[in-house]
């Protein structure tokens, strides 16, 4: 693990140890674990993962939102207890208050800090100001493009001068010519200390943007939520998409991300229910499997990950299931950020409707959650169980995710008519 | 008007839980309270004189007027305290859900004896039967517009309040730019439907007599059944316009500029292609002098309240986003209150059963058919509405011009309250062969067929025009129409109609099934008859034991019925 991350001295906080659960014992859900993560003055944090990795979890930790389960957030030296006064959060929602005028959205944040009505006036004008939003103070939220309105957002969070600023995805709900123009102006303000933030902590999954704007980028990975490595970028700004050095740290990064897969042995695990750890299902559907099999076997069955995503038009969170459901059904291999198809993975990409649905019958059987439940309707007299009896099973092993956990399971199984569900009574049942 | 599924709150509960049994008992104890006290409830209670005079309708409006709005309040005041203890702390939510939840369903206008003759004893005899009526209004208006209120709270996005705590909303800031107006919406919504309900009661309770007790207040109810008792057919139109006047007047100079107001308070981040209109808002929205008063007047003042508030809450702690206080154990003194409430519901509970032992068996059968005779007659009226509303609804919601042109002509006829007319009705078909029965078939029928209309219409216009287009291209005969298209996706708003239309149907009863009618007693079998009968005679036990059987049976058929109908709908047609 990379020095910075247990960094010492000047840092303006530090996590340390931190576990965030919900639930008790036998439903018991980790999202955080051990999380130790420090940030200095001066610094821009990109916090990257796949969804589910909690990093928006950890960002309201770190914001004092949430309390942590164990652990400590340090703030200063100090234990953070409540919500923390000197950082704010931009959201990914914006979270603008749709009653109030842009002008009010932002007084409100220094009317809850007893700036009085003559100050507040003139300091909200500026704000709006600075972020290039003069003539729009009378608007309401509904009037203003995605990217005015986090405008709005920022302008709120300046407002009350946070030494710490928590963006919480910021520009993932924008169209990508105003996500663009927001980076561009958050980074001069940022880079020409014009706002007196000390340091700055993005949650994202574009790792893009990441690279884009971060002085140093963690890692995270689900299951349970934990930093897995972190990177320094030393890019100096303005940073130019284009360059090689850029290319090189975006392809570090997502061989980080997601080349970290094991081999198919080591992952199966148990029936639900059974001691041991269930392997999860990716959410990916059958069909968007297939249609990655065939553009691979049409690209000569290899692809760099990044660019096929860049390709496709999918974010990260939308590629990755798919890309799990291929290694885990044994379709392609996944190493240093490229995918490789393997001969089944071929075999399937060319084989007729029929013959797939064969293959994917033989290869889902081996997954432990769809196994047990074929297997559970081969006891059954009239190979008809209830769904309600399949969840209660599943949230044992899967908690909050069982639900989605037995969709993956269902849409599976459907493809490969193993087994379906029957919506009117809510059972499933064997395919004859 | 946009399309607007008048839905009862339903939470997803089992049939019925032992709390459900717990609220019955209270129910009973308190019962009893009244009936205790009732039982030295004067023998005779004079009625006031009603002028028939036309220059005396101003004067009475104002009356019936006042009631409403002093009941409205208390509602409004209730529904914010009540739904925000509920959704703030979960202790308070185990309790006040399920007590919502049944006191929604129970119906209302079987209290209206009681209440009389209880507060009749211990008030001078006027203000016992205003109370009554602002109480009964009440406890009609209250109980939606609370549950609406509790699911805006609980519904706020999860970010609105992070931005609160993040930007340290103290709880009156929190409440004002926050929590208020995010309810707003469902609240003005609400408060239209509470109020046009509670014109209902009103009515029903300012022509309420039995024998020598005249509870009658003077009010355009009484107005109206003095002019029908006479015969009076130019003071009946007259009172009836009095009351449409009256009825359009808060329409156009109350709710509509209300709702264009709130307007701005809807979550949605898109502009609404046809906002509430109002003409009175637009004039007011640009009056010179009101923007004044709002500048130097109300500006000042709320930043006033605003900063004495802040300062009294200075240093409170600035609440996390997850935390909901009330996990943790209740206090002594909680503790203590609740003990003291479970002991003096015990003790009604048990009087109520030993005063419920004196009924003697016939009483008992009378109680029963009469619950039968009810059930039968709200389900014939049930029946006779969707008949009649479900093909017209479907008329006017699939045609866009007939709906412009009816919709309106629509909401003024169903906002006269059933009650008003009763005694009209009771001029035209008493004479009849089986004319009460008529009658309060009918009465059942004007009182409830509207809300079927209005969710039949509102359903119509929300099937998709994709579905509509497919039907028209496969041909389909009529009859198939119907079994594919319209019953299923109607489905769900019938439902919601149906609770609400049965709900007003048993309420009804109170009413409807014992009149005295130009100095003539006239009654048919029903528990409604049985009440109003125990009520004039002095039979508290057999008052008692009605009143009782009539909770529980609509609570019953509520949680069974309903409650699975409604499941239905919501999972098998519901339209994504």
């Amino acid at each position: 693990m990379p020095a910075q991350l247990n960094a010492n001295g000047g840092s303006l906080l530090s996590v340390e140890n931190v576990t965030k659960a919900y639930g008790r014992a036998p439903r018991r859900f980790v999202a955080l674990q051990d999380i130790n993560l420090s940030i200095r003055a001066g610094e821009f944090v990109g916090l990257l993962g796949p969804s589910g990795c909690g990093k928006s979890t950890l960002l309201r930790i770190i914001a004092g939102l949430n309390p942590p389960t164990s652990g400590q957030v340090l703030y200063r030296g100090e234990p953070v207890a409540g919500v923390n006064p000197h950082a704010t959060i931009v959201f990914q929602t914006f979270a603008l208050y749709p009653w109030l005028t842009v002008l009010e959205n932002v007084e409100v944040a220094l009317k809850a800090r007893g700036v009085v009505r003559a100050e507040r006036r003139p300091r909200s004008l500026k704000l709006i100001d600075t972020v290039g939003l003069d003539g729009f103070e009378s608007a309401y939220p509904r009037e203003l493009s995605g990217g005015m309105r986090q405008k709005v957002g920022f302008a709120r969070a300046m407002a009350v001068e946070p030494e710490l600023l928590c963006l919480d995805e910021p520009f993932s709900a924008l169209d990508v010519l105003s996500a663009e123009a927001l980076r561009g102006e958050l980074l001069e303000l940022w880079t020409s200390k014009a706002i007196p933030t000390q340091a700055i902590l993005m949650v994202t999954h574009n790792i893009e943007e990441a690279v884009l704007m971060a002085d140093r980028i963690v890692v995270m990975d689900k299951d349970p939520g934990r930093v897995v490595t972190a990177l320094p970028v030393r890019l100096r700004h303005p940073r130019q998409r284009k360059d090689t050095a850029f290319q090189a740290l975006v392809d570090k990064v997502y061989a980080a991300v997601a080349g970290r897969t094991e081999p198919e042995a080591a992952v199966s695990g148990t029936a639900p229910g059974q001691p041991g750890a269930t392997e999860k299902l990716p959410a990916a559907r059958i069909n968007a499997l297939a249609g990655l099999m065939e553009r691979l076997n049409a690209d000569s069955g290899q692809a760099d990950l990044y660019r096929l995503a860049a390709e496709l038009k999918l974010e990260l969170d939308d590629l990755l299931p798919i890309v799990e459901a291929a290694e885990l059904l044994g379709f392609a291999q996944v190493a240093e950020g490229d995918i490789r198809l393997t001969p089944l993975g071929q075999t399937f990409a060319d084989a007729s409707i029929l013959a797939r649905k064969e293959i994917i019958a033989g290869r889902i059987l081996r997954q432990p959650t769809v196994r047990w439940v074929y297997e559970t309707l081969l006891r059954d007299n009239d190979q008809r169980i209830a769904e309600a009896y399949v969840l209660d099973r599943l949230r044992d092993e899967f908690g909050e995710y069982a639900q989605a956990q037995l969709d993956t399971a269902i849409n599976w199984a459907r493809y490969a008519e193993i087994f379906a569900f029957d919506d009117d009574t809510g059972e499933l049942y064997l395919e004859k | 008007m946009r399309p607007f599924r008048y839905s009862p709150a339903l939470p997803q509960t089992p049939p019925f839980t032992v709390g459900d049994g717990l609220i019955i008992l209270g129910l009973a104890s308190l019962l009893y309270l009244g009936v205790r006290l009732a039982i030295s409830a004067p023998a005779v209670v004079a009625g006031p004189d009603i002028s028939l005079s036309p220059a005396a309708l101003p004067w009475y409006a104002l009356l019936s007027t006042g009631r409403m709005a002093a009941a409205y309040a208390l509602s409004l005041l209730f529904s914010l305290v009540y739904g925000y203890a509920a959704a703030r702390s979960r202790t308070a939510e185990r309790v006040l859900l399920p007590l919502l939840d049944v006191l929604q369903s129970v119906p209302i206008l079987s209290f209206l004896p009681v209440v009389l003759l209880g507060l009749s004893t211990v008030l001078p005899q006027g203000l016992a039967a205003e109370l009554a009526a602002i109480v009964l209004i009440f406890t009609s208006q209250a109980w939606n517009m609370t549950y609406s209120f509790y699911q805006s709270l609980s519904t706020i996005p999860a970010e609105l309040r992070e931005a609160a705590a993040i930007f340290r909303l103290d709880p009156w800031l929190r409440f004002k730019t926050l929590e208020l107006p995010f309810a707003a919406m469902g609240l003005i919504w609400n408060s239209m439907m509470s109020w046009a309900g509670g014109w209902f009661f009103l009515m029903a309770a300012e022509i309420f007599q039995v024998g020598a007790r005249d509870f009658r207040l003077p009010g355009l109810g009484s107005y109206l059944q003095t002019a029908a008792n006479a015969g009076d057919l130019p003071a009946i139109l007259g009172g009836v316009a009095a009351l449409i006047l009256v009825i359009v007047l808060l329409d156009q100079f109350v709710w509509r500029p209300v709702l264009a107001w709130a307007d701005k308070f809807k979550l949605e981040m898109v502009a609404g292609e046809q906002p509430p209109a109002s003409w009175f808002f637009d004039l007011l929205a640009r009056s010179w002098l009101l923007e004044q008063a709002g500048r130097r007047v109300w500006g000042p003042l709320t930043e006033w309240i605003d900063s004495a508030l802040r300062a009294r809450g200075q240093g409170g702690p600035i609440e996390r986003a997850e935390s909901r206080p009330g996990g943790g154990r209740a206090s002594p003194a909680a503790l203590v209150a609740g003990a003291i409430l479970a002991l003096a519901l015990a003790y009604g509970g048990v009087r109520a059963l030993l005063l419920l032992r004196g009924v003697t068996a016939p009483e008992w059968l009378q109680v029963g058919q009469g619950v039968l005779a009810t059930f039968l007659r709200v389900s014939v009226s049930l029946v006779i509405a969707m008949l009649w509303t479900i093909p017209a609804g479907v008329a006017i919601g699939a045609n866009r011009r007939l709906a412009a042109l009816l919709q309106p002509v629509v909401q003024v006829v169903a906002s006269v309250p059933a009650t008003a007319l009763f005694p009209v009705l009771l001029l035209a078909l008493l004479r009849l062969p089986g004319g009460l029965n008529l009658a309060a078939v009918f009465l059942m029928l004007l009182g409830t067929q509207w809300y079927l209309l209005f969710n039949v219409i509102a359903g119509a216009s929300a099937i998709p025009q994709d579905l509509r287009y497919t039907t028209a291209l496969l041909r389909l005969s009529p009859l198939e129409r119907w079994k594919t298209l319209y019953l299923p996706a109607l489905f769900p708003y019938i439902v919601t109609g149906g609770i609400t239309a049965s709900g007003g149907a048993w309420n009804a009863s109170i009413v409807a099934e014992y009149v005295e009618f130009a100095g003539q007693a006239a009654a048919v079998t029903g528990v409604g008859a049985v009440i109003a009968q125990a009520t004039g005679a002095g039979n508290y036990g057999q008052l008692l034991a009605g009143t009782l059987a009539l909770i529980i049976t609509v609570v019953f058929i509520n949680r069974t019925f309903w409650r699975w109908l409604y499941g239905i709908a919501e999972t098998r047609f519901r339209m994504e």
